[in-house]
């Protein structure tokens, strides 16, 4: 890795934080409407994943998406406006936090229902397969969604038929309130790819450079034609599952805990450590991301809104 | 002795009176125990009752709603509670396939005395999968029962009874309702299933409607009062099976309807209605029955289009206005 490319790891990072941070605030003033779910403390997941793929590799992912769509490089102005329901939004408005999606950068959409996506992950790897195209799908999931149907039927029929899939388990140990123990009949969640007979590891989400390295291994397994593979990545959502969550479920002590180990706080660390950035560096880093949110955030709210007759458009194909 | 409550608080105490009550009754579901209820219904009932009857399952309505039936099917009462009826569609098989036709198909040997509850409807911003209101997709089948009260009273009443019947009952539950008073006896009571009723008297239009759109009719009714025009409107209350009397003992007076439903017009409650009242009262027809529903597109997040595309109290007015 260059250096340049570590110092956009870093930004992507900061960035995701940021524009969290700002969307909590706009969800306070009533800006944002409906749920918003924030990505704060887990954003080495989707920053190491993505860093790993290659273009044609597809990325898709369930609600908590907003990491995503920063780390394919959607700009956090088309973030801001999806967020604001503005016509200018990456989903023109109609789709808000949960569906953001980008296309032409192979990011096929944040999924609100939980686990709905997998299956089709495995379909579009099949598509892949089939055209005998090189691209790898990679699918994020909560632990939560591997309680549900969708996840074994998807998972179980990309071994069967060998499909080139990354399955990607977000293990923040919670699903809404409930944690692993008390909703998985393994708290190990990579034992259930084992069932299914699927290679698989467990790595460190807090750590970035953890997750790019498992990533690439991964995809170069999967690219060789092998089938699929299975990531489990520990990590932690600060904040409540959505906003208004009451978080009843978990001592504070616990979220200052893992806030110890903080991703950004990590990488900073390393950075310094292998001397690849300097104290400074970062900092102005920090500050351009600031001025990026503030901009975006503008952009968001002076953008009109979506015509009446938008209501109407892309029900059907025409 | 009466009260004036919310339809969170009718809801939340009809299944504590019924736990209280009867030892087999039980609910399980996402978040109903240690977060007390994403929409907080229950509230206090994990340390209430313990984890043995208020159960927090996984995210897994299939098992949700097919464990309910087959506890229902040995002899337990469960109320099966999904976060969301837009989650209902996870676990249909079980709905359609299963608890619907258990009875019928094995010639009478079993019952399926289980509540579904599901709280459904638009207007939050929350997108094209989480704001539906799919209730007449439940009343298509034979076999289920489907109950959507609009206020408080009916809330409470209706859900004893659906916790009484040896039937599978899909008991639907509004959103934007929660928090919506009402009086409610402070004793036991229950609404009998399946009974439509008149919520407001009226000479001059029948208004058709239930649910959350109780609500919004009522407050069309008041503006319409307001120019002379008085619309009499039946409250379905249970969408299977239906109860067409009332409905059509107040058309005969009126002569004219409209339906006025939240979900999407075509093949919606409005088309079932407006039929059986030409079946019953056609030579009462004084005006075609117009419908009152959801613009049929898949609701966006943006508050100003989903708010353009759900019904309101002015759409009702005009559609009183045109029959009259
Ligand atoms: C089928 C379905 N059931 C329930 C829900 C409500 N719900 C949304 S997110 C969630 C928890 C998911 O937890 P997890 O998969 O661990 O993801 P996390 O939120 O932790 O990222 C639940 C129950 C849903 N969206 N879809
Ligand atoms: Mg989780």
């Amino acid at each position: 890795m260059e250096k340049q490319d570590h110092l956009d790891l870093y930004h992507q990072m900061v960035l995701i934080r940021r524009v969290e941070e700002r969307a909590a605030e706009l969800y306070q003033q009533g800006k944002i409407g409906g749920f918003l779910h924030l990505y704060i403390g887990q954003e080495a997941v989707s920053t190491g994943l993505i860093a790993a793929r290659q273009p044609q590799d597809r990325v898709i992912t369930a609600y908590r998406d907003h990491g995503v769509a920063l780390n394919v490089g959607i700009p956090a102005d088309l973030v801001m406006a999806e967020l604001l329901g503005k016509a200018t939004g990456i989903s023109k408005g109609r789709g808000g936090s949960m569906h953001m999606a980008d296309v032409e950068k192979n990011f096929w959409g944040g999924h609100a229902i939980v686990g709905a996506h997998l299956p089709i992950a495995a379909g579009m790897a099949l598509g892949d397969q089939y055209s005998e195209n090189d691209g790898v799908t990679i699918c994020m999931f909560g632990d939560g969604a591997t309680n549900i149907g969708f996840f074994h039927e998807g998972v179980n029929l990309s071994k069967v038929w060998d499909l080139p899939v990354l399955w990607v388990c977000e293990n923040n140990q919670y699903g809404m309130g409930t944690t692993i123990e008390r909703a998985s009949a393994v708290s190990e969640i990579r034992q259930k790819a084992e069932g299914y007979g699927i290679p698989n590891e467990r790595v460190d989400g807090m750590d970035v450079m953890a997750v790019r390295a498992a990533t690439l291994k991964a995809l170069e397994y999967i690219r060789s034609g092998k089938g699929p593979y299975f990531l489990e990545i520990m990590t932690y959502r600060y904040r409540g599952h959505s906003m208004g969550d009451p978080e009843r479920y978990r001592e504070s002590g616990e979220v200052k805990k893992w806030q110890e180990n903080d991703p950004i706080g990590i990488y900073r660390v390393y950075l310094g450590k292998e001397k690849i950035a300097k104290e400074n560096q970062l900092d102005a880093i920090d500050e351009r991301v600031d001025e990026e949110v503030q901009a975006a955030v503008q952009f968001a709210e002076s953008s009109p809104e979506p015509e009446l007759e938008e209501l109407f458009a892309d029900v059907y194909a025409k | 002795m009466s009260k004036q409550i919310t339809m969170r608080e009718a809801i939340s105490q009809a299944i504590w009176e019924e736990m209280e009550r009867d030892e087999k009754v039980f609910i399980m579901g996402e978040e109903v125990g240690v977060w007390g209820g994403t929409y907080a219904v229950t509230k206090g009932f994990y340390d209430h009752f313990g984890p043995k009857r208020v159960r927090d399952t996984p995210i897994a309505e299939a098992a949700i709603v097919g464990g309910g039936i087959g506890a229902a099917m040995v002899g337990l009462r469960p109320i099966a509670e999904l976060m969301t009826i837009n989650f209902a569609f996870v676990a249909m098989n079980h709905i359609v396939n299963e608890a619907a036709k258990m009875r019928y198909m094995f010639g009478g040997q079993m019952s399926v005395p289980l509540v579904i509850r599901a709280v459904g409807g638009g207007g939050r911003q929350l997108g094209a999968t989480h704001s539906q209101t799919p209730d007449a997709i439940f009343a298509h089948f034979p076999g289920l029962k489907v109950v959507a009260p609009g206020t408080p009273y009916d809330a409470k009443g209706l859900l004893k009874s659906a916790i009484r019947s040896d039937d599978p009952v899909m008991f639907i539950e509004h959103a934007t309702l929660y928090q919506t008073r009402g009086e409610v006896p402070e004793g036991e009571y229950t609404v009998p299933i399946g009974k439509s009723k008149i919520q407001r008297p009226g000479r001059d239009v029948t208004i058709v409607t239930y649910s959350k759109m109780l609500d919004v009719s009522m407050k069309a009714a008041e503006q319409l009062a307001k120019e002379g025009i008085e619309a009499e409107i039946v409250d379905l209350r249970t969408l299977r099976p239906l109860d067409m009397e009332p409905v059509l003992e107040s058309f005969r007076r009126t002569n004219r309807a409209v339906i006025v439903e939240e979900g999407w017009r075509s093949y919606g409650i409005g088309s079932e209605i407006s039929a059986r009242i030409y079946e019953g009262a056609f030579d009462y027809v004084d005006a075609p029955i117009k419908r009152v529903a959801q613009t049929e597109v898949p609701l966006p997040y943006n508050r100003a289009l989903e708010q353009s595309a759900l019904p309101h109290a002015e759409d009702i007015i005009q559609a009183v206005k045109e029959v009259l």
